[in-house]
């Protein structure tokens, strides 16, 4: 009798236990499933201006209007980026945004990293005072030296030339510089002072140290700053456009807006061109998706 | 004895002096950079806004006159008006929806990596090539948002051409644009302790409660950092707007710099305006100033407002 009770317990306890264990897990699936109602729409609403833009490129002219959309281009008319890209010279475009972004890229590099190491490893009177200026420069509203930077430009006869865009990057008084140096520190802060000291009694000099022991250590930091710096000026509208005036001169931005000039109405060339800009930035963006998010994450930098 | 203590010293200071060199050496490109870039700029640009300068003859000294002309100017207010308007309603919206949506991305569920990315993905297109393609969406009479006009029962609007719809509409593709400040809150929820809740919990506090007795007030100094960032870029406007407004081959677009009864004349544009349209550099350079003033005290209002509603845990643990 007893061993039945026994029995009959432990078995209404199985199945309790199993029952609570099946609601847990029903519970999880459904709210899973709602999760995914609920985000499936809206990542393809997040999608489709993009999908829009490549299809439009792949559209034949006639086809760009037809109601209801056409989202798969039939037929497929390869042909729109040839077009587009010849009539201006893209080719030209795209090689002078290559040059000065890399330009860009390796003194920002170059000299955030040597900056940051200064505020982070050296200890000399007024480096708090100076680092406070950084931090400064980040909430300085980059317009207000808009004008005096071109009439300063101007009188050095620096303009047509890559030097306004290029310089600045080297020497860093920009906005987006102070997060790169801001960035760098804050890595650097982190690596133990003990590898210096032995560095040191090696005989070696801060800029060995500096090259030889914390850039090698720092490459997730040097890697998200070149991605930021290097998309930043890919997309950079605002300095070309003060600038560089000469046509051969133009990066892509500013090539795509003088193609909107003379070509606006013509929306399976304007997107054929547009996509040819977003592409590397995309390529770009799954080689090395974990160092963006990083740099957003440690100092608010958006990358456009 | 003594000349080897005042040796020792002279050493010392010497070694000293070399550290100090080697820091100020390292530093120097910003140093540099700074005076060069910005300060000297800024200095400048003070001397100009007290002028009258067209870049191709001598700067000609009028004193106030340019800040006495700017209060006077019709433009000028309804530049800065339109960039308040666009400032007072993108930058909390942009916040909100990139809370709620790093809330979404924090869910542990199956494929939300996949999700992030498709988040994020948009915000990383080109300035340039993001307002041409958003002037392809809104083109008047065909456009797919008048294509979804159509297919709702809804007659076709003419979206950026309109002066009530074209700031509005600008604000609204900004929304797929907040990708970044979604990623810093993300990062904000994934820091907090699950200690926290967990406590919240024993003292009875439901889903709801947690949210707002927790969660929102841990992501504080994230929301207040978004907030300055967002205010200070939201008053600088430019690319898009500018992109939106120029270029149009005749027809359809054919209207200048600040779109269709200025509907799009922000402060910046109105300043480029200025600057190097009209060649009026002393004028603009004023302008720059009273934006620089503007967003100063907006940032100050801001750090002042800060200790009613930003938490910071280090108070709290003395």
């Amino acid at each position: 009798m007893p061993t039945q009770i026994a029995e009959a317990r432990e078995r209404r306890r199985e199945q309790g236990l199993i029952a609570r264990i099946w609601t847990a897990q029903t519970k999880r699936v459904v709210k899973e499933l709602v999760a995914h109602l609920g985000l499936i729409p809206i990542s393809i609403t997040m999608l489709i201006p993009l999908i829009w833009m490549f299809s439009t490129s792949l559209k034949p002219k006639g086809m760009v209007f037809t109601y209801p959309p056409q989202w798969i281009p039939n037929p497929v008319r390869w042909k729109n980026y040839p077009e587009a890209l010849t009539i201006l010279p893209f080719h030209l475009f795209f090689r002078n945004s290559m040059i000065y972004c890399l330009a860009i890229v390796i003194g920002q590099v170059l000299v955030s990293t040597l900056v940051g190491y200064g505020f982070a490893r050296l200890s000399f009177p007024g480096r708090d005072l100076f680092f406070w200026l950084v931090l400064i420069r980040m909430m300085l509203p980059g317009t207000v030296t808009l004008v005096p930077s071109y009439v300063m430009f101007t009188k050095m006869g620096w303009i047509n030339t890559f030097l306004p865009l290029v310089v600045p990057g080297w020497l860093p008084g920009l906005f987006s510089a102070s997060f790169y140096i801001f960035l760098c520190r804050q890595f650097f802060m982190g690596i133990p002072l003990e590898l210096d000291e032995a560095a040191k009694m090696d005989g070696a000099g801060h800029l060995r140290i500096w090259w030889q022991i914390i850039l090698p250590l720092c490459k997730p930091v040097v890697t998200t700053v070149a991605i930021f710096s290097f998309i930043i000026h890919w997309n950079d509208f605002m300095g070309p456009l003060l600038y560089l005036h000469d046509m051969k001169l133009r990066p892509l931005a500013l090539g795509l807006q003088s193609f909107q000039g003379a070509y606006g109405t013509e929306w399976h060339w304007m997107m054929a061109a547009s996509s040819v800009m977003v592409v590397p930035i995309i390529i770009l963006f799954f080689s090395a998706q974990g160092y963006f998010l990083r740099g957003i994450t440690m100092t608010g930098i958006t990358g456009r | 004895m003594r000349s080897a203590i005042v040796n020792k010293l002279l050493g010392r200071r010497v070694v000293r002096w070399r550290q100090v060199l080697t820091g100020y050496l390292f530093i120097s490109p910003f140093l540099v950079g700074f005076l060069w870039f910005t300060a000297i700029p800024m200095a400048i640009a003070i001397y100009l806004s007290l002028t009258k300068y067209d870049i191709v003859s001598a700067p000609q000294w009028v004193g106030l006159a340019n800040f006495a002309k700017l209060f006077r100017d019709q433009r000028f207010w309804v530049s800065l008006g339109n960039t308040a308007f666009y400032a007072g309603i993108s930058v909390p919206l942009y916040l909100v929806t990139a809370f709620l949506a790093s809330l979404a991305m924090n869910l542990s569920i199956r494929g939300i990596r996949g999700y992030r990315t498709i988040f994020y993905l948009p915000s990383i297109t080109p300035a340039v090539a993001n307002a041409m393609l958003w002037l392809w969406i809104f083109t008047p009479q065909w456009g797919l948002a008048n294509q979804a006009l159509k297919f709702l029962g809804l007659s076709s609007q003419n979206w950026f051409l309109d002066p009530q719809l074209a700031k509005p509409c600008l604000i609204f593709m900004g929304l797929w644009g907040i990708g970044p400040t979604m990623v810093i809150y993300l990062a904000g929820l994934q820091g907090i302790p699950v200690m926290l809740y967990e406590a919240a919990e024993i003292d009875g506090a439901g889903i709801w409660a947690r949210f707002w007795h927790v969660t929102v007030p841990i992501l504080s100094p994230v929301t207040f950092f978004n907030l300055i960032m967002g205010i200070i870029g939201a008053f600088q406007i430019f690319t898009t707007a500018y992109i939106l407004t120029t270029g149009g081959a005749g027809g359809e677009r054919s209207y200048g710099v600040g779109g269709v009864l200025d509907s799009l004349l922000f402060y910046v544009i109105y300043l480029w305006q200025n600057a190097f349209e009209f060649w009026r550099m002393g004028y603009a350079a004023a302008q720059g100033w009273v934006l620089l003033i503007i967003i100063l005290l907006f940032t100050v209002i801001q750090f002042k407002l800060a200790g009613r509603w930003v938490y910071y845990e280090a108070e709290t643990r003395g």
